[in-house]
C-alpha cells in the first residue's frame, strides 16, 4: 500500500502522459506536447541543481545546444549513425559540463549566476559565428528524422511517445537521486554549504554530480530536439531561453518534480493560447509572469499544495 | 598593426561609460534591497526611445531627454512600488523573475506603442571629428565621458555628503539597524530604484546618437551592465563604473585587433578569466556576497 501510495504520482503522470494526445486531436498540439516534454526534461535537470543543491544556472540553453549541434553535425556533416551522434551529443554535454563545472561551482550566489551566463553567451555567440560548422545565424538543416533499430518515429505521435517515455525515465531517476543519499547531501548543501562539509558532505564532489547530471537531461533534451525539428538555429539556445528555462523551474515551484513539469508544460504551452490576443500576447505573458510570482511564491507545486490545505480544512470544518 | 589603438580605445571608453552606467544602476538596487534588477537595460532603452519620441513630437533636444530620463526615474519607482514593494521578503530568485516580467512588459509596451524600428538622435553638438592623439573622435563621444564623470561625482558627493545618501549607505550595509535608526527602508529602496532609472536612462539618451536604439536594445546593455557589475566586484559603485570603462575598452580591442564576430564574446571570456582568479571580482573585498 505503502509503494502504491509512493508511486502514485509516477502512475497518474504515465496515465496523462499517455492519454494527453488523445485529447488532441490536431497534429500541430501534438507538435507542441512535443515541445512541453523537451521543455521538462531540461527544466528537471536544471531544477535539481537550483531547486535541491542550489546553484543556479542562467546558461543552460548553451548544454541543450551543444547536444543539439553536435548530432546534428556528426550524423549529417560526418555522416554517422544516429545512435552515435545522440550519444555524442548527451556525451558533449556532460563533458564540457564537467569541465565548467570545475572552476565554476567554487563561485556563489550572483557570482555563480554570472558566470554560467558568460559560458552560455560564449557558446550561442560560437553558435553564431562558427558558420562553417554551424550554419550560423541562419541555422543548421538537413538533421535526419530520428531512426532507431529499424523503427523510423515517422509521425509526430509516434515521436511524441518516446519523447514522453523519456521524460518518464527521466522522473523515474530524478526520484531515485532526491531520495538517495546523494539527495540528501543536497538539500543539506542548499541549506549550508559549511554545515554539510562540516558534517563531511564532499561539496566538490557532489555539486560536481548534479551540475554534470543537469547537463545530461538538457543534453538528452537537445539530441531529441535535433532529430525531431530537422533544423536547428542558434536563436533557440540563446540567453533567453536560459532566463525563460529558469523561469519554468521558479514559477513551477522549486524543489519539486513535479512543479519543474508544470512549469515547463505551462510555460511552454501558453504563447500558443495567447496568440489568439495576437500583438497584445506578450504584455499578457509578462503580466502573467509577474502575477504568478507575487500571488504564488511557491510556483504551481506550492499554490496545489496550498490548495489541497485548504480543501482539507474545508472539510475537516 | 598599433596604430587603432587609440581609436579602439575612445570608442571602448564611450561604450563601456553606458555599461558603467547601467552597472551603476544594479548596484544602487542591489545595495538597498538585495535585488539583481533583470528591468535594468530597459531603463537604458527607455532613455533613448523616449528621447527619440518626444523629439519626434516636437521638443528641442535637451528638453526631450530631460523628460525622458524623468518618466524613467518615475518608472522605476513605479516598479518598485508595484511589484517589488508588496511581496517584500519573498526569496531572491522569486524577486529576479519579478523582474524579469516587468522587463517583457516594459518591452513589449515599448514594441506597441513605437513599432520594431530602429531609431536615432542628432548628436549634441555636431558630427565633425575632433583628431586627438591620431584617434578621431566624436564630440558625442567626448559628451557621453563628461556626463558619465560628471554624475559619478555628483553621486560621491551624494552618498557622503547628503542625509539621503548617508541614508543609503546605511541600509546597503544593515537594512535592520538602518531601520532601527529611522531610515524607512521601504522609501530607500523606491528611491534607488528611481536613481538606477534615471541613471540607465541617461546612459540611454547620451550613447544613442552613436549606437542608435529600437525597443529591444535593453537585453544586451543590460547584461554588459550586469557583467561590468561583477567584473567591478558587486555592491561596489565605483567598481561597476570601472567595471563598465574596462569592459568597453576589452570589447573594442578584441574587436579591432581579433575578430569583430567575436566582439560580444571577449567581455565575457576575461570576465570568467577573471571570476576563476578572483572570485569576488576586481575592487570586491574578500567576503563580499550576501548570505
Amino acid at each position: 500500500m505503502g509503494a502504491l501510495r509512493n508511486n502514485a504520482g509516477l502512475l497518474v503522470f504515465a496515465a496523462a502522459l499517455a492519454a494527453a494526445p488523445l485529447a488532441l486531436a490536431n497534429d500541430y498540439y501534438v507538435n507542441v506536447l512535443i515541445l512541453c516534454c523537451i521543455n521538462a526534461l531540461i527544466v528537471m535537470g536544471l531544477n535539481l541543481l537550483m531547486g535541491y543543491a542550489g546553484q543556479v544556472s542562467l546558461g543552460h540553453a548553451a548544454f541543450f545546444g551543444l547536444a543539439a549541434y553536435t548530432t546534428a553535425v556528426a550524423t549529417t556533416t560526418l555522416g554517422l549513425p544516429i545512435p552515435v551522434g545522440m550519444a555524442a551529443g548527451i556525451g558533449m554535454s556532460a563533458l564540457v559540463g564537467w569541465l565548467i563545472a570545475v572552476p565554476t561551482l567554487k563561485l556563489h550566489g550572483h557570482y555563480l549566476a554570472m558566470a554560467t551566463l558568460g559560458f552560455g553567451i560564449i557558446v550561442s555567440i560560437v553558435f553564431n559565428e562558427a558558420v562553417d560548422v554551424t550554419g550560423g545565424p541562419s541555422g543548421f538543416v538537413g538533421i535526419p528524422r530520428l531512426a532507431l533499430a529499424g523503427f523510423t518515429f515517422a509521425s509526430d505521435k509516434s515521436y511524441y511517445f518516446l519523447v514522453a517515455g523519456v521524460l518518464w525515465l527521466a522522473t523515474l531517476v530524478s526520484r531515485r537521486v532526491i531520495g538517495s543519499r546523494t539527495g540528501r547531501a543536497l538539500r543539506a548543501i542548499h541549506v549550508s554549504e559549511s554545515a554539510a562539509q562540516a558534517m563531511g558532505i564532499d561539496l566538490a564532489g557532489h555539486k560536481r554530480f548534479v551540475f554534470v547530471l543537469s547537463a545530461v537531461y538538457a543534453g538528452v533534451a537537445g539530441v531529441l530536439y535535433a532529430h525531431h525539428l530537422t533544423f536547428v538555429a542558434p536563436s533557440s539556445f540563446g540567453f533567453n531561453f536560459s532566463v525563460q528555462l529558469i523561469t519554468m523551474v521558479v514559477l513551477g515551484g522549486m524543489a519539486s518534480i513535479w512543479g519543474a513539469v508544470a512549469g515547463a508544460f505551462f510555460l511552454t504551452s501558453l504563447p500558443e493560447f495567447l496568440r489568439m490576443f495576437e500583438e497584445v500576447d506578450i504584455l499578457i505573458y509578462g503580466g502573467l509572469l509577474v502575477a504568478c510570482m507575487m500571488f504564488m511564491p511557491d510556483g504551481l507545486a506550492g499554490g496545489a499544495r496550498a490548495l489541497v490545505r485548504r480543501m482539507k480544512a474545508v472539510r475537516r470544518g | 598593426m598599433l596604430s587603432g589603438a587609440p581609436q579602439y580605445l575612445v570608442s571602448g571608453l564611450t561604450v563601456g561609460a553606458t555599461y558603467g552606467l547601467t552597472a551603476l544602476g544594479f548596484t544602487m538596487i542591489f545595495n538597498t534591497t538585495g535585488i539583481i534588477n533583470f528591468a535594468q537595460g530597459e531603463f537604458v532603452m527607455l532613455g533613448g526611445m523616449l528621447s527619440v519620441v518626444l523629439m519626434k513630437a516636437g521638443a528641442p533636444l535637451p528638453l526631450a531627454i530631460a523628460l525622458a530620463v524623468a518618466v524613467a526615474a518615475l518608472a522605476g519607482a513605479l516598479i518598485e512600488r508595484a511589484v517589488i514593494r508588496p511581496v517584500g521578503r519573498s526569496a531572491p530568485v522569486n524577486l529576479v523573475i519579478i523582474t524579469i516580467g516587468v522587463s517583457i512588459l516594459v518591452r513589449g509596451a515599448v514594441m506597441l506603442a513605437f513599432g520594431k524600428d530602429t531609431f536615432s538622435l542628432p548628436a549634441f553638438s555636431g558630427t565633425k571629428p575632433l583628431s586627438i592623439l591620431g584617434a578621431a573622435v566624436q564630440p558625442q563621444s567626448i559628451w557621453v565621458l563628461a556626463i558619465t564623470l560628471a554624475l559619478l561625482a555628483a553621486l560621491k558627493l551624494f552618498f557622503s555628503r547628503t542625509i539621503h545618501g548617508k541614508a543609503m549607505l546605511a541600509c546597503a550595509c544593515e537594512r535592520k539597524a538602518a531601520s532601527l535608526m529611522g531610515i524607512s527602508v521601504e522609501r530607500m529602496a523606491m528611491f534607488s530604484f528611481a536613481l538606477s532609472g534615471f541613471l540607465g536612462a541617461v546612459g540611454g539618451a547620451i550613447l544613442t546618437p552613436i549606437t542608435l536604439t529600437s525597443y529591444d536594445v535593453g537585453v544586451m546593455l543590460g547584461l554588459k551592465g550586469f557583467a561590468a557589475c561583477i567584473l567591478g566586484g558587486l555592491g561596489n559603485p565605483f567598481g561597476a563604473a570601472a567595471g563598465g570603462l574596462i569592459l568597453g575598452v576589452l570589447e573594442s580591442l578584441g574587436a579591432g585587433f581579433i575578430s569583430s564576430a567575436y566582439k560580444d564574446a571577449f567581455a565575457f571570456i576575461v570576465l570568467l578569466a577573471l571570476l576563476f582568479v578572483k572570485p569576488t571580482g576586481l575592487f570586491g573585498g574578500p567576503k563580499s556576497d550576501r548570505v
